[in-house]
């Protein structure tokens, strides 16, 4: 019983950061249509930004919010420079962009900083809180901090004039242009953020899969996977799914099979669901008009 | 009356430089044939082994056109399918004693048997829903292949090695030679046999299926029925090549078949040309070549530059090396109708 | 009373097939123009090019000032409120939101609020649907809020495409009234493109007919009303 509840709680943590990747990648998929398969070398990329300032000397807090602000720069450029080219190419076409840029992120990483595996250090306490055997502290840390940002993102996208804009961009690029919406600024913010966001789920995962260059391929695919089952254009969706996925990774690791094969049956699982609404489990269904 | 005729006008086939188009194109295809039976004598023998994985990976991106390119259902999964032959192949030969060509209509019979099993659930899904799903199917497939309860037949992590055939009938030429003009047959009847497919009916169908499912299926087509047998036929010409791959390479271990492979063949299809048929040879051209070019230029890393490649050439040509090949000639070429 | 709009020589098309040939048009200060014409004449494509949603060759004035070959948004900016064929609701935002977008580029924050007032004035329906999603709402609703968004902006100008469209006979004469006295009240200037003649024609003051991308008959509504030959060659009544 103990470990079961030690399982689901550290699912929801390792959850917490898939829901967070996972929104990322639905807002851009909801302003774009495309899925941003570099999203997670990106984050990677910012994570080993923030280690190396830390290492000189930065504080942890200080180089956390270094690395978001400079994400934020960085998805807003890539957006302007490297994805407005091939804004009307062929979807395929622009599936290969997302994977030159993984490419390109992941080997840079690898020749800057290695591929010996690095330590990423944890602004929580070492000892679990009240002494409890459930949870750790990092891990009830990465909690709170992917609800705070989902809490943030929620009120910035809902009560904020920007925000909207950017949901209406979304949705409608013809009728956002009719009220003097800049879509193209729009995109290139949503990048911006999801950058952000990313960063910070980077910086929340490693401490507890070590910093390596290849360290969040894993956690993409899982994020990938969370946001389709919660519904590619449903954040809330997103969100959900990606607390379910870390626990029910857990859960397959600990009590079906080992963890060589368990990436394999939590996708199983997923696509089962899937199979059975292919939409997600809170997608919209398309009516498709003839 | 006879002015009538006389004056009728005479729609005549354009020429250039004396020669029809068809023409020209049969003169092309001559061509290529000849200097592609050739070759393998006029270079060294690692030269032969990478082009013999050229053609290799051409029958490969032949079937996965097929099912994303001229039937609209994106597969990650391909490499696993690559993976099913060649494991067919090595196990046959290494554990049974077959004979090399034998193996190849035992992996196609088998790939195409999974691919089609595969295409069923995959008929309710569609987009990046069907891509998580055929990508589920490449990152679990090194992982079963290592699964210790069939090691036995896998040969676990350490794979199985097989011996390269020597070439029949006492030919004199050295066994990459052989192999080389093996594949390149191979190649050549599973080329004339998708250009006819996808030329006649089903063809068709399949495109028409691409682009506008509801109207086909209103039209008689029978959706379901067509598109389980592209993946069937897809991951045919995946495991063939898959078998010929494992043969070339004499070797065969589960972290051969990762996700990358099923990446870079999609690559592939895209770069080359999507819903072309020569495109499968460009791409092929493209993955076998490039990432050793990118190594020379920066041993440190070189994927950097491998993804600065992908982007240039999408940047450059958004439609495939085939799509803009095409617009060169077609810019080239300048109609002359008589008057 | 000088010209808000003037359009000469305007051409545009979609890809390579040209849908406007040379069209020339004005709208006064504070009048109300319409361009009249059948299926495929063309109207669509006037509006958006003169919004810059599509790529259009000539002249495009706005009191005076070259707004051809600029971009929507900065069209938007000069005060030019384009209610679209479709509606162009934001189908998935709620009317509070879809009304807050109307005036996304106005500088004047503080009277935005005052002008909530005054839309839900024009249109008591919408104040009831406030908090709804625009999908929900019918489709003369719909027309209403894309009507009512517009003035949001507060514009100088209103291009309005088909506003009639799919809506019942008494919907349409109650938002042909509102259009009415936006204009009389507000001295909002307005280019009504319609397929329905009889109310663009008393509605407006100036009237164009369009067909196949060319202007063929223009003049004050007061007489091309009463030009029995016009009426009958190209309003087939």
């Amino acid at each position: 019983m103990e470990a079961f509840l030690h399982q689901v709680l550290s699912g929801l943590a390792t959850g917490g950061i898939y829901a967070s990747l996972a929104l990322a990648l639905v807002m851009i998929y909801q302003s774009t249509n495309h899925i941003n398969f570099a999203q997670g070398e990106m984050a990677m990329f910012s994570t080993y930004l923030a280690w190396d300032m830390i290492n000189h000397g930065m504080p942890y807090w200080w180089a956390f919010v270094c690395a978001v602000a400079i994400s934020f720069v960085a998805g807003i450029v890539i957006e302007r420079v490297i994805i407005r080219p091939v804004e009307n190419a062929p979807v395929l076409s622009v599936v290969v962009v997302f994977i030159a840029l993984l490419v390109i992120f992941n080997s840079v990483a690898g020749w800057i900083y290695t591929y010996t595996i690095k330590t990423f250090p944890s602004p929580f306490p070492q000892q679990p809180l009240f002494g409890n055997r459930f949870i750790s502290s990092h891990e009830l840390g990465a909690i709170g901090v992917t609800l705070a940002v989902l809490v943030v993102l929620y009120m910035f996208f809902r009560f904020t004039t920007l925000g909207l804009a950017m949901r209406a961009a979304a949705q409608n690029q013809v009728s956002s242009r009719l009220v003097g919406i800049r879509v193209g600024w729009m995109l290139a913010l949503g990048w911006g953020l999801a950058a952000s966001v990313g960063a910070i789920a980077g910086m929340l995962v490693a401490p507890i899969i070590y910093l390596e260059p290849n360290m969040m391929s894993g956690v993409l695919l899982y994020a990938f996977a969370a946001a389709l089952v919660g519904g590619i254009d449903n954040p809330f969706g997103a969100v959900l799914g990606g607390f379910a996925v870390g626990v029910l990774e857990n859960l397959v690791g600990a009590y079906v099979i080992g963890t060589e094969l368990k990436l394999t049956v939590a996708l199983v699982l997923i696509i089962g669901v899937l199979l059975v609404k292919p939409t997600g489990l809170f997608g919209k269904v398309f009516v498709t008009r003839v | 009356m006879n002015d009538a005729a006389k004056t009728a006008p005479v729609i005549s086939i354009p020429r250039y430089a004396g020669l029809s188009m068809r023409a020209w194109k049969a003169i092309g295809i001559v061509a290529l044939a000849a200097g592609a039976v050739t070759l393998p004598f006029l270079i060294s023998n690692y030269r032969v082994f990478q082009f013999n994985m050229v053609l290799v990976y051409t029958i490969v991106l032949l079937g996965l056109n097929m099912l994303t390119g001229y039937n609209g259902q994106i597969s990650l999964g391909h490499g696993a399918f690559y993976a099913i032959g060649a494991y067919a192949a090595a196990i046959l030969m290494d554990r049974f004693g077959w004979p090399y060509w034998a193996t190849l209509p035992v992996a196609g019979v088998v790939c195409f048997v999974s691919g089609f099993l595969f295409g069923l659930p995959a008929l309710r899904l569609r987009g990046h829903y069907l891509a998580l799903a055929t990508f589920a199917l490449t990152v679990a497939m090194p992982q079963i292949l290592k699964y210790k309860h069939i090691e036995h037949w896998t040969g676990g992590v350490q794979g199985i090695v097989i011996i390269k055939p020597d070439p029949p009938f006492g030919l004199k030429i050295t066994p990459d030679q052989w192999l080389y003009l093996f594949t390149l047959a191979i190649l050549a009847v599973m080329l004339l046999a998708a250009w006819n497919l996808l030329r006649g009916r089903v063809g068709r169908a399949m495109v028409a299926i691409r682009d506008h499912p509801i109207a086909a299926e209103a039209m008689g087509v029978n959706s379901a029925l067509i598109k389980t047998l592209t993946f069937g036929v897809s991951a045919l010409y995946t495991g063939v090549a898959g078998a010929l791959g494992a043969i070339v390479v004499q070797f065969v271990a589960p972290d051969s078949f990762t996700a990358v492979l099923s990446i870079n063949f999609l690559v592939g299809i895209v770069i080359g040309g999507i819903a072309s048929i020569s495109g499968a040879l460009y791409g092929a051209l493209f993955i076998q070549f490039i990432p050793n070019f990118a190594d020379q230029i920066s041993k440190a890393a070189p994927w950097a530059i491998y993804g600065v490649f992908l982007l240039t050439f999408v940047y450059l040509m958004p439609t495939g090396v085939a799509g803009f090949i095409r617009m060169l000639v077609g810019k080239l070429v300048r109609r002359r109708v008589p008057a | 009373m000088a010209a808000l709009l003037e359009v000469k020589e305007l051409s545009a098309g979609y890809g390579s097939s040209l849908v406007l040939h040379g069209v020339g048009l004005q709208v006064a200060e504070r009048g109300i123009t319409t361009v009249l014409g059948a299926n495929g004449a063309g109207k669509t494509t006037l509006l958006r090019a003169l919004c810059g949603m599509i790529r259009s060759s000539g002249e495009v004035r706005l009191r005076g000032e070259l707004i051809s070959g600029r971009a929507t948004e900065d069209i938007v900016r000069k005060g030019v409120a384009h209610v679209p064929d479709g509606r162009g609701t934001f189908v998935d935002l709620t009317t509070e939101e879809n009304l807050r977008l109307g005036a996304y580029t106005r500088k004047d924050k503080h009277r935005v609020n005052e002008d909530f007032d005054r839309v839900f004035g024009y249109f008591p329906r919408l104040r009831e649907r406030r908090h709804q999603q625009a999908g929900t709402l019918s489709g003369g609703e719909q027309q209403m809020l894309a009507l009512a968004r517009a003035l949001m902006l507060r514009p100088g100008l209103l291009l309005l495409d088909e506003p009639s469209f799919g809506l019942a006979p008494l919907v349409v004469q109650g938002i042909f009234q509102i259009m009415r006295r936006i204009n009389q009240e507000e001295g909002v200037s307005m280019l009504l493109v319609e397929q329905n003649a009889t109310l663009a024609l008393e509605l407006a003051d100036h009237v164009y007919l369009l067909e196949t991308g060319r202007v063929v008959v223009s003049g004050p509504s007061s007489v091309i009303r009463n030009d029995e030959a016009v009426r009958r060659s190209y309003l087939g009544y």
